[in-house]
């Protein structure tokens, strides 16, 4: 693990998401990458600045399902036709039919905990401390009513007083250094 | 339809309708960020807990005692002290399950189906409706558990290695319901904490007690609301409504199977799959409308859970009450054109035997008065007689049930064996007690939990469009001035 310290980045705030977007997508034509906005709720014209479109989430979604797919079946199979074989009244051992209906919700119980878990995963959730919890002006507003724009320290293009400059040129409500 | 109502009237404008389509706001005029937010965070966080809370918790308590003593001597006595015997070996325990979890469907409806439509209003009613589903499978699970005679065993229906060596019997309806309830409970808990992860993140940043800031902070997993975080949270949101729309229908689907495989006159019929799922989703939105109405009355909600609101949920009940009503008419059908002897006797029996009465109670309150009525716009928007309206259509969906399981069973092929049905009081003691947890439940979700999604209600308003820059300076006027 490498020591986190210093500075996180410069947090710009904004109170509607017309000037966020806007914001987003002047530093992204200005050559940063390493950013990230923050709303209280999903705005997709972000993400579309930020060029962020594709998710990992709905392949593990699929993928959880054929695993509980095989599981679910794969166990039937086994524990009628091996592990415990009984003769129901003169019915095949494997009543293949039958044994749809718990195959089927194996299917769609893996799937949707591999889609829940597997979207807190790649948000790195849970995960309680961000520096950005050291803003109070984020604390505040980010899960409320205002929109941030995040500028990472780890962009080569960062510097903190001319970035501070360029975030400044967006006329945002405030832009607040944040450290680890 | 649309244009019917008080918008005719000139001198009586109503500001809760929109003039161009006649038909109530979803939100009231006039909320921003903020206020929608502050709405819903300080039902929870304020520092006065309303004492009709208070009293409400307590008379819920006392009522769900009738749980803990009816199961304690249930356990000491065994289910000898219930009503279930040959012929009637069902009872209120399948009758209480079925319309418990019933009630749950329409839950999943609301949060599931309704945003696969993108059927937005479902916005401000969706989290308390699934909540109400969780909390109706609780008390449907209990009746199952509780029927197999020794529920400390209830383990033994799982499949899991053990030292007997012996496997459940996949071919049976009855282990089809244990993965299909089981599997309904989870997911209906995982996309009900998915979708509250956003608004503990809002509660934790507003609350002020430290230890309600560190009780919601672990609940919201430090949720930070970053739009590629937004991004894969609405895909897992689609992602988990898409797969719970198969699963609600699949769940009261193996449910009727417990009935249909049977070879039983009256339960042995293909409509029961469609015809049980619909009654389920009937029976949920009356159970919505019970809670919705008195929480918006006293949270003053009005604004976000509106007449618009409650004109829906009517409607979706008068549809699928005409679906459940079809189902009677052909099953009435069936009995005649089966030409079966038993069938015809089984539907004479269900009408006109010893226990018709049952039967006529169900067809006065899910079908006379509801189907009538709800045609009615000024009534679909009158609240007090909506409020009336939900408790008669559960009791006609607890009706039907009941007439399903036992004019079925007690008086089957071979009259020697026939015999009667009579709930005993343990049997009314439990069923009384789950309505007492499922209060208890819903009044402590109320008092701790975000009862409406601030994320998605904060999406519906004007404020959240983004405009193309160019016009960022007339905007900004408007939007302040919004």
């Amino acid at each position: 693990m490498p020591v986190y310290e210093g500075v996180y980045g410069l947090i710009a705030e904004f109170n509607t998401p017309t000037e966020l977007v806007n914001a987003t997508k002047a530093a992204h034509n200005a050559g940063y990458r390493r950013m990230e906005c923050y709303t209280p709720y999903p705005v997709e014209e972000a993400a579309e600045a930020l060029h962020f479109h594709k998710t990992g989430v709905p392949l593990m979604c699929l993928l959880g399902g054929i695993m509980g797919l095989i599981t679910g079946y794969g166990m039937e199979i086994w524990v009628n036709v091996w592990g415990y074989p009984l003769n129901i009244a003169g019915r095949p051992l494997f009543s293949w039919p039958a044994f749809v209906i718990p195959g089927y919700e194996w299917t769609i119980l893996f799937a949707g905990l591999s889609a829940a878990f597997g979207m807190l995963a790649q948000n790195g959730l849970p995960q309680l401390y961000h520096p950005l919890f050291n803003a109070a002006n984020f604390r505040d507003g980010a899960t409320t009513d205002k929109f941030f724009l995040c500028l990472e320290a780890h962009d080569p293009k960062f510097s903190v007083t001319e970035t501070r400059v360029f975030l400044e040129g967006f006329s945002p409500v405030s832009v607040v250094e944040v450290d680890h | 339809m649309a244009t019917q109502g008080p918008i005719h009237d000139p001198g009586h404008v109503d500001p809760m309708i929109d003039p161009q389509t006649g038909e109530y706001a979803v939100i009231a005029p006039g909320h921003n960020f903020t206020s929608v937010t502050r709405k819903i965070a300080d039902i929870v966080l304020t520092a006065n807990t309303p004492w009709a809370w208070t009293g409400g918790l307590f008379l819920a308590a006392t009522v769900a005692l009738g749980v803990v003593i009816g199961v304690t001597w249930l356990v000491l006595k065994g289910v000898g002290i219930w009503g279930v015997t040959i012929p009637g070996a069902w009872g209120f325990a399948i009758i209480n399950f079925v319309w418990w979890i019933g009630i749950g469907h329409a839950g999943t409806l609301i949060s599931a189906i309704l945003l696969l439509f993108k059927q937005t209003w479902r916005n401000s009613i969706n989290r308390f409706a699934e909540a109400m589903t969780i909390f109706a499978v609780c008390c449907a699970g209990l009746f199952p558990l509780l029927h197999v005679g020794r529920p400390w065993l209830g383990y033994w229906l799982l499949p899991y290695p053990n030292t007997m060596n012996i496997w459940p019997q996949f071919r049976s309806p009855l282990a089809w319901d244990v993965f299909a309830v089981s599997t309904y409970a989870t997911i209906s808990v995982v996309f009900w904490y998915i979708g509250m992860i956003p608004d503990f993140g809002t509660l934790r940043d507003r609350a002020k007690l430290p230890l309600a800031k560190a009780f919601y902070g672990f609940l919201a997993l430090g949720w930070r609301g970053s739009t590629r975080h937004w991004i894969r949270y609405e895909s897992a949101s689609l992602l988990l409504a898409g797969l719970s729309t198969p699963l609600v229908l699949s769940v009261h689907t193996t449910i009727s199977f417990d009935f249909a495989v049977a070879a039983m006159a009256g339960w042995h019929t293909t409509i029961f799959p469609p015809y049980f799922v619909a009654g389920a989703v009937y029976s949920g939105f009356a159970m919505v409308l019970t809670l919705a109405i008195p929480i918006r009355k006293f949270y003053h909600l009005e604004d976000l859970v509106t007449l618009r609101h409650l004109d829906n949920m009517a409607k979706v009940m008068l549809t699928t009450g005409s679906i459940v009503a079809y189902g009677y008419g052909m099953e009435v059908f069936m009995s005649w054109y089966s030409a079966s002897h038993w069938e015809f006797f089984m539907m004479w029996n269900r009408m006109f035997g010893p226990m018709g009465w049952a039967y006529w109670i169900l067809i006065l309150t899910n079908i006379a008065i509801p189907l009538t009525t709800l045609w009615s716009r000024k009534l679909r928007v009158n609240v007090g007689y909506l409020f009336f309206l939900s408790f008669v259509v559960n009791i006609g969906m607890w009706f039907e049930r009941f007439v399903i399981v036992v004019t079925s069973l007690y008086r089957d092929y071979l009259p020697s064996s026939w015999g009667t049905y009579r709930a005993t009081k343990w049997d009314y003691i439990l069923f009384l007690g789950t309505w007492g947890m499922f209060t208890f439940l819903f009044l402590l979700f109320a008092r701790f939990a975000p009862m409406i999604p601030m994320s998605e209600i904060r999406m519906m308003l004007p404020q959240t469009k983004v405009h193309p820059p160019g016009v960022l300076t007339a905007d900004k006027v408007v939007e302040e001035a919004l």
